[in-house]
């Protein structure tokens, strides 16, 4: 997956020097994991997925990663849009509650 | 007997809307705005007021709108913040220029970029020289009185002209407490009906939106500015009509609070007008003479106020939640241009940017330099204070 | 002035509770009230806080809450996301819903005086009379068992006032159920 990876030990500026300039900022960096969007994440039956990849296509976030033997979803980054769930053609991937789940 | 109920200052502002009875309201949702315009289709959706309500595709075609339908004679409404004031910046000068009295509640908010969907003033300020007269609000309460106010300002036949009620985002739009709801027949006595000549009439055709070039400019906007000076005694006036209904004064273009034999003031726009109360409050327990200017209007600007207070204080500070880049704090470098020839020091806070909390001991931080720089002490005019480092 | 600060997770109405008090202290008690979300956006589950100011005289104070008189936690994982006690003021009082003993929860968030936390099982409570796990009411009742800032009188008024019809009564008999708890509790 070309989704660069959450840098983890990103810390905010603590000096001018560290200051990010204007509007512009390093990637990879994750205030808050999918931060204020999501209200339902998809969950993809493995078993019954047929890897034509049309959700790997669709999702406009470019969140899920083909590069394993099944697809994983980055849930840090997944905003719990649905279009993977609709454009599914086996409608083996189904839309889960978020606060429930926690 | 009037309502009282815990509101927030944008259900507040609603509520003064439907009691102004509009006939036309159209509206484009933005944060922190957005549940003052839901509040008042709520109000359409169960019955409890009857009007138009437009839903746009844009600000910009949220006040085009509310200027077509303002020059069919109806009285409108809209409002915005932000992005969505500047995006119908070019439509505040059509309104003003062709003096309809809309009144529009601005939400506060700081403009991208960088992004920020949280409350300081540059949004409006931005918009200082659109030609609409720009007022500020401390509370909720303050905010349901102005709006009818506004409406009562704006048709002022002198005055005609546009008339923003400005709510600080979030820290009042969301914020609840107590608002008194006046009767329907109380606004009622206290607003007439819209009536106007300046309208689409068959039986009396118009131009209503025309070009003027450079033979008839001047005369034009002359008239205008002379609007503003008619504005200045309306705002007062109405004030003062408004409280005899209902025992509510804000003082017209500005109040002063502890500030007759205060040495020090700070001159304050907004919600963060409420601190500084409790703060000069505090101090003057501790023996401290200081004081409240609560600027209240903004345009026309209280220039005559300020020049009368030229040497009544020692130190005359400035919080400002915006800053015209290049220059100083918005309200500071108006509020030091009309103290021309004053004795006393002055000084300009800036603070609170970006949705950032101004708290109390930064609001005693700032008196304190300014008795400071009263007796002597050298410091910058200019501050940002509160930074996270230095 | 008391100042009381939430904490809740979005979407599970802390704030609803923040306001719920501030009506009741004002619109019920004549008091003055004030009542404000954490601003920003809020996703459902994530932690959100909610504040009240009550007072006699108006207040026209703008700035944030920093010291508290009341803190109110309506999840117990939020103790480990972040410092619920932070601001608490020193004769401040932690009310927090738990089934955990006032002891077990002082050890676990780090706090030294286990008689100021009072601790609820609130989600108990809200299961066996609202058939939910929504414990915004009822937390509302058990502060104000531990604090007294309002009367129950006045909160089950507040509830008439901003509920919806359906939700009424029985949130009104989970929050007097809490009061009744805490208060028991204190005597004991």
């Amino acid at each position: 997956m070309n989704k660069p990876k959450w840098n983890k030990d990103y810390k905010a500026p603590s000096s001018w020097d560290e200051m990010f300039f204007g509007s512009s900022n390093g990637v990879g960096i994750l205030p808050t994991p999918n931060s204020g969007f999501r209200t339902l994440h998809p969950e993809i039956d493995s078993k019954a997925c047929i890897k034509c990849m049309m959700c790997w296509v669709f999702c406009p976030e470019g969140c899920i990663d083909k590069s394993g033997s099944y697809l994983e979803i980055d849930m840090d980054y997944c905003k719990g849009c649905g279009i993977c769930a609709a454009e599914c053609p086996k409608k083996c991937i189904i839309m889960v509650k978020d606060g429930d789940a926690e | 007997m009037s309502k009282k109920a815990f509101l927030s200052a944008n259900e507040a502002a609603a509520y003064g809307v439907k009691l102004s009875r509009p006939h036309v309201v159209s509206a484009y949702p933005i944060t922190p705005q957005t549940t003052l315009v839901e509040k008042i289709a709520d109000f359409l959706a169960n019955g409890e007021a009857d009007f138009k309500y437009m839903m746009v595709e844009s600000e910009h075609s949220a006040m085009a709108s509310a200027l077509g339908a303002s020059m069919m004679g109806a009285r409108t409404f809209t409002a915005s913040s932000s992005q969505g004031l500047l995006y119908m910046c070019e439509m505040l000068s059509y309104v003003s220029g062709a003096r309809f009295p809309i009144v529009m509640v601005d939400a506060n908010r700081s403009i991208a970029t960088p992004w920020n969907i949280f409350g300081d003033q540059r949004d409006a300020m931005a918009m200082r020289d659109s030609g609409w007269i720009m007022l500020y609000v401390e509370s909720g309460q303050e905010a349901l009185d102005t709006v009818i106010q506004a409406y009562k300002i704006a048709e002022d036949p002198e005055v005609m002209t546009p008339v923003m009620v400005n709510i600080d985002g979030f820290t009042l739009t969301h914020t609840y407490d107590m608002v008194e709801i006046p009767e329907q027949e109380e606004v009622d006595s206290f607003l007439p009906p819209y009536s106007t000549t300046n309208k689409m009439d068959m039986k009396n055709p118009k131009t209503l939106c025309m070009s003027v070039g450079p033979d008839f400019h001047t005369e034009g906007r002359f008239l205008q500015q002379k609007a503003f000076e008619a504005a200045k005694r309306k705002i007062v006036s109405v004030n003062d009509e408004y409280a005899k209904l209902t025992g509510r004064s804000y003082g017209g273009m500005i109040e002063e609070y502890r500030a007759d034999d205060a040495e020090v003031v700070l001159v304050a726009v907004g919600s963060v007008a409420g601190t500084v109360r409790v703060v000069v409050d505090e101090m003057r327990e501790a023996g401290k003479k200081v004081g409240l200017i609560k600027l209240r209007s903004f345009r026309p600007f209280p220039k005559e106020y300020f020049e009368s207070a030229r040497d009544k204080f020692k130190a005359v500070g400035v919080i400002d939640r915006s800053i015209s880049f290049g220059f100083d704090g918005t309200v500071f470098s108006e509020v030091k241009s009309a103290m021309y020839g004053s004795s006393a020091k002055v000084a300009n806070y800036i603070v609170g940017l970006g949705g950032r909390d101004i708290p109390k001991h930064q609001i005693e931080t700032m008196f304190n330099k300014l008795f400071g720089i009263a007796s002597g002490k050298n410091e910058a005019e200019v501050q940002f204070l509160g930074m996270r480092w230095e | 002035m008391k100042q009381i600060r939430w904490h809740g997770r979005g979407g599970n109405g802390a704030f609803t509770a923040a306001r719920l008090l501030g009506v009741a202290a004002s619109v019920f008690e004549g008091k003055s009230a004030q009542a404000f979300p954490s601003f920003g956006p809020e996703r459902r589950g994530a932690p959100v806080l909610g504040f009240t100011r009550i007072a006699d005289k108006t207040i026209t104070d703008h700035s944030q809450v920093y010291e508290c008189d009341c803190v109110i936690v309506l999840d117990e994982t939020l103790c480990d996301v972040t410092n619920v006690a932070a601001g608490l003021k020193p004769d401040g009082v932690l009310v927090i819903n738990t089934r955990k003993s006032a002891d077990e929860a002082a050890q676990h968030i780090g706090f030294e005086d286990s008689s100021r936390i009072v601790v609820i099982d609130a989600t108990d409570i809200a299961l066996e009379l609202l058939g939910n796990p929504v414990v915004n009411t009822i937390m509302l009742g058990a502060a104000v068992g531990a604090t007294g800032m309002v009367s129950m009188e006045s909160v089950e008024k507040a509830i008439d006032d901003v509920m919806g019809r359906n939700l009424r009564e029985k949130n009104k008999k989970a929050a007097r159920a809490a009061y009744d708890r805490v208060k028991e509790a204190v005597m004991q």
